[in-house]
């Protein structure tokens, strides 16, 4: 199953669902287009909803390091909602959980954002 | 149980990234690993095949990856190799180091070596070839064939 994505906003902030996998080839550069085109618009606050995220290989790890520093360096904040025990364990185990801001409540996460 | 042996070789494709990967899934299962066990497995052939087809072979049609998976009674033996420029795993940066983590690339080798027992990493002039073994424990028992 390929990726596939939407996109909806609440109190100014951008959540894209995603599902399906995030590996090397179409899922990661799927990912990356989404996220330059969102912050082309001027969508500073992302929130990545993982929730029906099926598998990520390490390109779509890499992906998902590139739009958050992408994201911070441009003056925005990229936090990420929902993650399943495959991606939960594997950003364990790169160390990367401690980067991310990982959020398992929709309605939390959006009231986290900087208003 | 007597070791199988089973070769493929594959083209320097994504195609191939992923065909390779279910392969391993459909072995590793009828292993009788469990579905953990198999998703691991199936994770780490994925991230050295995308290393055979694309920082070995980069896409090349002329050169070939080679898969083996070899089901031996105490393990699951698979072996992968391209015909590329070669790689030094002392050349691999720790991707867990504060100046690293933040790199968008650089994590398959170190994943593999999270999802397996055992590693090897072989120069074979000119090429690569890595050798992921997962043991089996008592409670696995083989299933059927793998198509």
């Amino acid at each position: 199953m390929t990726m596939k994505s939407s996109t909806r906003q609440i109190d100014g902030v951008t959540i894209v669902d995603l599902s399906g996998r995030i590996t090397l080839g179409e899922g990661s550069t799927m990912l990356r287009d989404i996220v330059r085109d969102l912050i082309t618009k001027g969508n500073k606050r992302i929130l990545l909803n993982l929730g029906d995220v099926t598998y990520i290989d390490s390109s779509g790890i890499g992906e998902l390091v590139s739009a958050f520093t992408t994201v911070r360096n441009g003056g925005g904040e990229l936090k990420l909602l929902n993650l399943t025990k495959k991606v939960h364990d594997l950003l364990q185990i790169t160390k990367l959980y401690t980067v991310f801001d990982i959020k398992d409540d929709e309605a939390v996460a959006i009231q986290s954002f900087a208003k | 149980m007597t070791a199988k042996r089973v070769v493929h070789r594959l083209d320097s494709t994504l195609e191939s990234v992923n065909q390779a990967e279910q392969k391993a899934s459909e072995i590793a299962t009828a292993s009788g690993f469990d579905e953990e066990v198999v998703h691991r497995i199936e994770m780490a052939v994925r991230e050295a095949a995308v290393n055979a087809v694309y920082h070995g072979n980069a896409y090349d049609p002329n050169k070939k990856v080679t898969l083996q998976f070899e089901r031996t009674p105490d393990a699951l033996i698979i072996t992968i190799s391209d015909e590329g420029r070669g790689l030094d795993p002392a050349d691999i940066p720790d991707p867990l180091s504060p100046e690293n983590l933040l790199k968008p690339s650089g994590r398959g080798i170190f994943l593999i070596r999270s999802f397996m027992d055992e590693v090897r990493i072989r120069q074979l002039h000119p090429g690569t070839e890595v050798t992921l073994i997962k043991h089996r424990t008592n409670t696995e028992g083989s299933k059927e064939e793998p198509k």
